[in-house]
């Protein structure tokens, strides 16, 4: 099922009678494939919830328009729908057995589409194969670990064959061991039964290892929507650029002169087709190759060997933040006597914002 | 340390010195004059131990009428109490503006001394020579015949009765269910409402398991509390409840002890006795049955 | 499917449930507040106007106080009063000092048989008063004490369930406070006023609300320790108005009484509504 959402704005009212009205989702379009895997990313309070809510319909939008495939759903309640919601903290309920968690949408059907008890029960089996729990179904969610309810609330989703998944922030009450394990697990399922699935996560790992699409948010504003991979060599801009990898982007402020980017008074690379202007330059810490007579000279702080790699810790007065991160391979040589580093940069793993707008300025060797 | 000692039975003396006095040695106390036959308490002298006071007390037709009433009361008041708090409750919770002013409205009559509104009730609805009463009057508006609520038959004094005791005890019983309904986390409703789930199913299948364990407490106190009716029927018929058929089991107990009646604590003591037996039955019944059905 | 028309009947259906919830509320609000209302109304009706309405009327144009005049000066309304104020402060007081000190001891020291005793203390919770007031009835009488405050006071002035409330909320203060008041030689009677008590002062306010509420309620064990019209409570006072005072039919006059003894809680409860229903939920039972 393609989703379609169209200049989609939510407002709610200000909590304190004077103040104005907060705008938690701002003119969001995009039209999402049938079948993909879409992952809503940004930090706390940037609205990637209520759109989420939005299109589940436990919210309705103050202007715009959601399409399920043609049909236009923006107004209709959320059981008319036909979504499937994983909650972040899974709300299953805790007096049913975990059978009775499944069947619990089912049972809910009237009319025609009523299904007998025999149905029931074989589509509730099937949804916790799906998600491997068909062991455990006489329990009560408290006897089971995090991850199992995770699963119990995700079969408990999609026993109703939803036309559209949602999960908010699925991984996010597991620990870091299970994250990675549930977080191929949904990827599996996603793909076994090709239902259009969207979630939020504020984890950009989490979201770039899985998503076939991740849009990136901010303050209610959509800042990027791409394939993960060109999302993060091509940021449109200075958030989206420090919101995407680990560890994060180094960022400089520098200069443009006549073809030429200077980071404090060192020329570190020719950039072709920038006019000359104030810029940010965000190099990645893969971007740093270690060179005797490399351009950009950092004063060094630390070495941490991380095994495969090793992460150089420099400083840079020019530097945004306190100090530089390099990944540099550990076959290199650091001559660790000298109290300075010298670099020269990977034009691929620099990019240069303006410095007024934070905009990405695209540019040539 | 010895001195640290000391210290602590000080600071606990006054505690431990007033709980002696008032409640462990009176409730020894309790059991040997229940068993002490004929005693004066002018004379403080008796003349037998033996299961007289019980045996008195259980063939007086004053006591049975009590046991009578409070038994219809508590059978009326607890459900019909319970149930409407409930609905009150669920109504209270599913609105947003007023809902603090209705919150707020409804617990006023905890804070109000109940003899006092007992008088109001009466006139409303008492029947005098003068007028009917609002209550008559409204009776009469929809077509029906005048009674007197409080001087007349035995079914509409045991109605005003059961009335009174509900206004008072609905406070309490809206407060706790309104604060466990909003305990309940909203997912779960979200989880339903995505699912289609009706509303009756929502309240059914979700609300009303989540919120029992609260609401078997109420059933119990509320046993415990109309089990103890007393000052509720003074406010309405005043002290005598004996003459006017509306005595109470405490209201018994307090009439052999004091007043017109008073000064046999043997018998009185055998009664509350009794009263005290009754309500651990029930309140063990109630949590047996509490124990099965609550669910988690 | 037609969305329109599931749209249009969901959208109605919650309006009718809306409409529903507010009109069934209000009428319980109007039940509840009823009985206040004509108390008020009723106080200010003439006696003559009172009686002259076969069909009570909802409301009165010709007010008047004479009623709350009568209500102070035929019967002893002042005097009811000022005996219920004298009985719920120096009753709630001397509670205060015996809880607090109790429940410090419970809570912050150590000594051989403290759990044992506390056990002990949290058994006599389950013990209705029904069954005690008989013997301190008793006892009250034998110490010559009815018809004094004293007899009225000093049986309610313990509570295990207070004390046990106020030892868990201290029991909440973290160890290292105590020690860092050790360290500065804070002796441990100060430790407990400038420490312990004002941090634990939410929950001191809702005891010492819950007590008033009681006290200024209390009926039965007033009732049965004074005959004497100098020591009457207002719930006394009420119904010794109702048997002998005014004359059986001054139901305005009955009425002014009704409610000048039940404005002062009314005001307390508006003022602290939030703390009051906060800790009646926390700890109140009645009904």
């Amino acid at each position: 099922m393609k989703v379609v959402l169209q200049h989609l704005t939510k407002r709610f009212p200000s909590r304190s009678k004077k103040g104005e009205e907060v705008t938690a989702v701002s003119d969001f379009t995009f039209e999402i494939p049938d079948g993909k895997l879409i992952g809503l990313l940004g930090p706390s309070g940037c609205g990637k919830s209520t759109t989420l809510n939005l299109i589940c319909g436990l919210e309705t939008p103050t202007s715009g328009h959601i399409f399920f495939g043609e049909d236009d759903v923006t107004r209709l309640p959320p059981e008319n729908r036909g979504v499937g919601l994983v909650f972040q903290n899974y709300a299953l309920y805790p007096h049913l057995t975990v059978r009775q968690n499944i069947l619990f949408p089912l049972q809910n059907l009237k009319g025609s589409e009523k299904l007998s008890k025999q149905v029931m029960l074989e589509k509730a089996e099937e949804a916790a194969r799906l998600v491997q729990i068909e062991k455990l179904m006489d329990r009560k969610p408290s006897q089971l670990s995090g991850g199992q309810q995770q699963r119990v609330a995700i079969a408990r989703a999609l026993v109703k064959m939803p036309r559209v998944l949602l999960l908010d922030e699925p991984l996010s009450n597991l620990d870091a061991r299970l994250r990675l394990q549930t977080r191929e697990e949904i990827r599996r399922i996603q793909r076994e039964t090709g239902i259009t699935t969207i979630f939020v996560t504020h984890d950009q790992e989490e979201a770039m290892s899985i998503s076939d699409l991740i849009v990136v948010m901010k303050d209610g504003i959509v800042n990027q929507i791409g394939k993960p991979q060109n999302v993060y060599d091509e940021p449109c801009n200075l958030f989206v650029a420090k919101f995407l990898g680990t560890p994060p982007i180094n960022v400089f402020s520098g200069e443009v002169r006549g073809g030429v980017l200077y980071i404090g008074e060192d020329g570190v690379l020719s950039v072709k087709g920038v006019s000359d202007r104030k810029v940010f330059v965000g190099v990645r810490p893969e971007g740093f190759l270690l060179e005797a007579a490399g351009p950009l000279s950092c004063q060094l702080q630390a070495v941490e060997v991380m095994g495969r790699d090793r992460s150089v810790v420099s400083t840079h007065p020019a530097a945004q933040s306190e100090t530089i991160r390099s990944i540099i391979p550990s076959e290199v040589q650091i001559d660790q006597s000298r109290d300075f580093v010298r670099f020269a940069l990977k034009p691929a793993k620099v990019h240069l914002f303006d410095a007024e707008s934070e905009e990405r300025i695209p540019f040539t060797v | 340390m010895q001195n640290k000692n000391w210290k602590a039975w000080l600071y606990l003396l006054p505690a431990i010195a007033f709980l002696g006095v008032f409640m462990v040695y009176p409730l020894v106390d309790v059991f040997v004059y229940s068993f002490e036959e004929g005693y004066n308490s002018t004379s403080q002298t008796f003349w037998g131990t033996g299961l007289y006071n019980y045996s008195y007390v259980l063939h007086d037709p004053y006591f049975l009428q009590a046991v009578k009433n409070t038994f219809i009361l508590v059978i009326i008041t607890v459900p019909v109490s319970t149930g409407l708090a409930l609905l009150i409750s669920v109504g209270l919770n599913s609105i947003k503006p007023l809902r603090e002013l209705y919150q707020t409205v409804f617990f006023l009559p905890y804070v109000t001394n109940t003899l006092a509104v007992g008088l109001v009730f009466m006139i409303l609805f008492k029947k005098t020579a003068y007028s009917d009463g609002l209550i008559n009057l409204l009776i009469h508006f929809f077509g029906g015949q005048s009674i007197d609520f409080i001087d007349g038959p035995y079914w509409a004094k045991m109605l005003v009765m059961c009335i009174y005791t509900v206004w008072v005890v609905m406070p309490f019983k809206i407060l706790i269910l309104t604060s466990a309904l909003a305990s309940v986390r909203q997912d779960y409703y979200n989880a339903a409402k995505i699912d289609g789930t009706s509303k009756w199913r929502t309240f059914t299948r979700i609300t009303l398991p989540m919120i029992s364990p609260m609401i078997f407490y109420l059933i119990i106190t509320g046993f415990i509390g109309a089990f103890k009716a007393y000052s509720d029927e003074v406010a309405i018929f005043g002290t005598d409840l004996n003459a006017a058929g509306m005595n109470t089991i405490v209201g018994y107990v307090y009439d052999m002890l004091y007043g017109d009646s008073g000064g046999y604590p043997s018998f009185a003591s055998a009664a509350a006795l009794i009263l005290f037996a009754i309500v651990l039955t029930i309140t063990v019944i109630n949590l047996m049955i509490s124990k099965k059905n609550v669910q988690y | 499917m037609n969305y329109d028309k599931i749209e249009q009947a969901a959208a109605r259906r919650d309006k009718i449930r809306k409409i529903i919830t507010y009109v069934f509320l209000t009428l319980w609000a109007l039940i509840v507040l009823f009985p206040f209302y004509w108390m008020l109304l009723t106080s200010v009706k003439s006696y003559s106007a009172y009686n002259g309405e076969y069909i009570p009327s909802f409301f009165t144009l010709s007010p008047t106080l004479q009623n709350y005049v009568d209500a102070f000066t035929t019967v002893n309304l002042a005097r009811y009063f000022g005996n219920t104020i004298l009985f719920t402060v120096a009753t709630t007081a001397l509670m205060m000092v015996v809880i607090i000190f109790a429940a410090y001891a419970f809570a912050r020291l150590d000594f051989p048989g403290k759990n044992l005793v506390f056990g002990l203390f949290l058994s006599l919770m389950m013990i209705p008063t029904e069954l005690v007031i008989i013997t301190n009835f008793v006892t009250i009488t034998n110490w010559g004490m009815r018809n004094t405050f004293w007899g009225l006071i000093l049986p309610s002035v313990t509570s295990v369930f207070y004390i046990y409330l106020l030892k868990e909320n201290f029991e909440q203060i973290p160890d290292e406070l105590y020690k860092a008041a050790k360290v500065d030689g804070t002796s441990d009677l100060k430790y407990l006023f400038k420490v312990m008590l004002p941090i634990s002062q939410p929950t001191v306010v809702t005891i010492v609300i819950l007590k008033v509420i009681e006290c200024w309620n209390s009926y039965v064990w007033p009732r049965l320790i004074t005959d004497d019209e100098a020591y009457f409570l207002v719930s006394n006072g009420i119904q010794e108005i109702r048997e002998n005072g005014f004359g059986r039919e001054n139901i305005p006059a009955m009425m002014a009484a009704v409610v000048v003894i039940s404005v002062p809680l009314i005001i307390l409860f508006l003022i602290f509504h939030k703390k009051i229903m906060a800790g009646v939920s926390r700890g109140g039972t009645k009904g």
